[in-house]
């Protein structure tokens, strides 16, 4: 329960090639542990809820660092850190999108230190599962959150499935907005697997937020040259204004004609489902048209279709339906 | 199971090195190693910027930084900010300012500080508040803190070695 105690210890590997971490991966399977920046990892092992008897320090993988300009786009080394990310010019001039989610996220000291891929990869942050509670998502057979006396104001309003905890990320949005390509590597090789299927819900596999496996890493992102200088928007409502997750996050990506009028949309919400939800719905509302405030609103409200709020979490719908308006609007304009 | 291994990083200037297990953290092991308690973890997870200490001129939580990240780094803690008994414009700052009053949190927010004004030499306000959201103050001294890294901002572009 929260004791942020001394750690237990554990044996620590340093692979310097993602080939040798991909064999130590095969080798140790479910005993290891892949640490990137570190930051999520060491709450658990302080917590002694997770208690790995290896350790896979990925820092000193040279390869898997860094902003690279492609053909296609821009790759980005799972390990890059969210500060590199922030600081990146090809980013900033091009996806401005993931600088902005990026100096969002935490504090300044987290993001020094923090990797796009432990972002991506990190775990849910309901706070039963963080404390230990033996929930479905612990692998026990119970949900506190979703209970009459349940805190459940940042829970899920979409998808839950026995869990009812939310995507934390203030990245994984942007992922679905840019249509990023996630290279995962195993010892059966490489696979790229498109954002909007590497996270997964409750319903497909209620222990992971993502569909790599124990033995599998995460070496890089691909985001394609289609949404390089397109209109962005992105926009994360707190309770606290610094190092706070988000209640609900919103990443827009359009691209308009010379006359505005819409022709490529994709917008993603997350801290409403387990995974960032794309908005469809949204998209379809703006494409071929010009985005007014009532075009907006009407798209805003759509978005909510479906909701089914908790005890605690009703404050979530309007907040997303003027999340994706202003997502929207603001992008388009 | 656990095996120590031996890296070697600069502390302060030095070259160092430290037999390390690979579960402690930085902030253990510059307690426990070299006696430095500057950087003293009070939340252990991120959230309060005590643990502040500078990697390569970057500020990380101690408390959540494997020891062994530190292998071949070079490391400052505030403790090795003064040159002999001449402070860092940014320690002046935050005396004179009496940026303070029990001073627990005064190690992290002086060095996130310096990274601050090392990338940003003048910063605005939005600037100042930017680098120091994860730091927090107990005494809740945030007006003064602010004022102490514009004063250090004006000490340092007056001495622009510094
Ligand atoms: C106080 C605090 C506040 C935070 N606030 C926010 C916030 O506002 N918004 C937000 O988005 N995030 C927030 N975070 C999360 C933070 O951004 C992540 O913890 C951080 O990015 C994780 O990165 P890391 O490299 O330190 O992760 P690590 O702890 O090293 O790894 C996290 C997880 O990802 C796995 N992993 C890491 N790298 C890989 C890889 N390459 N392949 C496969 N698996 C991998 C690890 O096994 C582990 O399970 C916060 C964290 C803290 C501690
Ligand atoms: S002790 Fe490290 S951030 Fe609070
Ligand atoms: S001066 Fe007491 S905590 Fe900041």
């Amino acid at each position: 329960m929260m004791i942020k105690d001394v750690i237990p210890g554990f044996e620590l590997f340093r692979p310097r090639t993602v080939a040798d971490a991909v064999t130590l991966l095969d080798q140790h399977k479910k005993d290891a542990w892949k640490i990137a920046g570190g930051n999520d990892s060491l709450s658990w092992f302080k917590d002694r809820l997770k208690r790995p008897k290896v350790v896979i320090d990925l820092t000193g993988i040279a390869e898997m660092k860094g902003v690279k300009e492609t053909a296609d786009g821009i790759e980005i080394g799972a390990l890059t850190t969210l500060t590199d990310i922030e600081n990146s010019a090809v980013i900033r001039k091009s996806y401005r999108l993931i600088a902005d989610a990026a100096s969002k996220v935490a504090s300044p000291q987290i993001r020094n230190v923090g990797s796009i891929g432990g972002n991506l990869a990190q775990d849910a942050r309901c706070w039963y599962y963080r404390t230990g509670l033996p929930c479905y998502r612990a692998g026990g057979n119970a949900c506190f959150a979703d209970t009459p006396e349940g805190q459940n104001r940042e829970h899920a309003l979409f998808d839950a499935n026995r869990c009812v905890a939310v995507s934390p990320s203030d990245i994984a949005p942007v992922m679905i907005a840019l249509d990023a390509k996630m290279v995962i590597r195993g010892a059966k090789g490489e696979r790229v697997v498109a954002a909007e299927d590497f996270f997964v819900g409750p319903r497909i596999d209620i222990t992971h937020m993502t569909q790599m496996q124990p033995e599998e890493l995460l070496v890089a992102i691909r985001i394609p040259k289609a949404w390089a200088g397109a209109r962005f928007y992105f926009e994360k409502v707190t309770d606290r204004n610094a190092w706070d997750f988000p209640l609900v996050n919103v990443a827009a990506a359009l691209r308009t004609d010379a006359g505005g009028v819409v022709q490529e949309a994709r917008v993603a919400i997350g801290g409403v489902a387990c995974t960032p939800r794309r908005i469809g719905v949204a998209e379809e509302t703006i494409k071929g048209k010009k985005v007014d405030q009532d075009l907006a609103q009407l798209a805003g409200q759509s978005s909510t279709r479906g909701a089914r709020p908790l005890n605690y979490n009703h404050f979530k719908i309007p907040l997303m339906a003027n999340l994706v308006m202003r997502g929207v609007r603001d992008a388009a304009s | 199971m656990t095996t120590a291994r031996t890296i070697a990083f600069t502390l302060n200037g030095a070259s160092v090195g430290a037999d390390v297990k690979p579960h402690e953290n930085l902030v253990e092991l510059l307690q426990a190693q070299f006696g430095l308690t500057g950087a003293r973890e009070s939340c252990g997870q991120g959230m309060c910027g005590c643990c502040t200490v500078l990697v390569n001129g970057r500020a990380v939580s101690g408390c959540l930084y494997l020891a062994s990240f530190a292998d071949g780094a070079e490391v400052t803690t505030v403790e090795g900010l003064a040159s002999g008994d001449a402070l860092d414009p940014v320690q002046d700052a935050f005396i004179e300012t009496a940026a303070f009053q029990c001073g627990y949190c005064t190690p992290g927010f002086i060095l996130m500080a310096k990274q601050l004004l090392d990338e940003h030499p003048d910063p605005d306000d939005s600037m100042i508040r930017h680098y120091l959201s994860g730091n927090l103050c107990r005494c809740a001294s945030y007006p003064q803190i602010v004022e102490a890294v514009r004063s250090a901002a004006r000490r340092r572009l007056r001495r622009p070695s510094a």
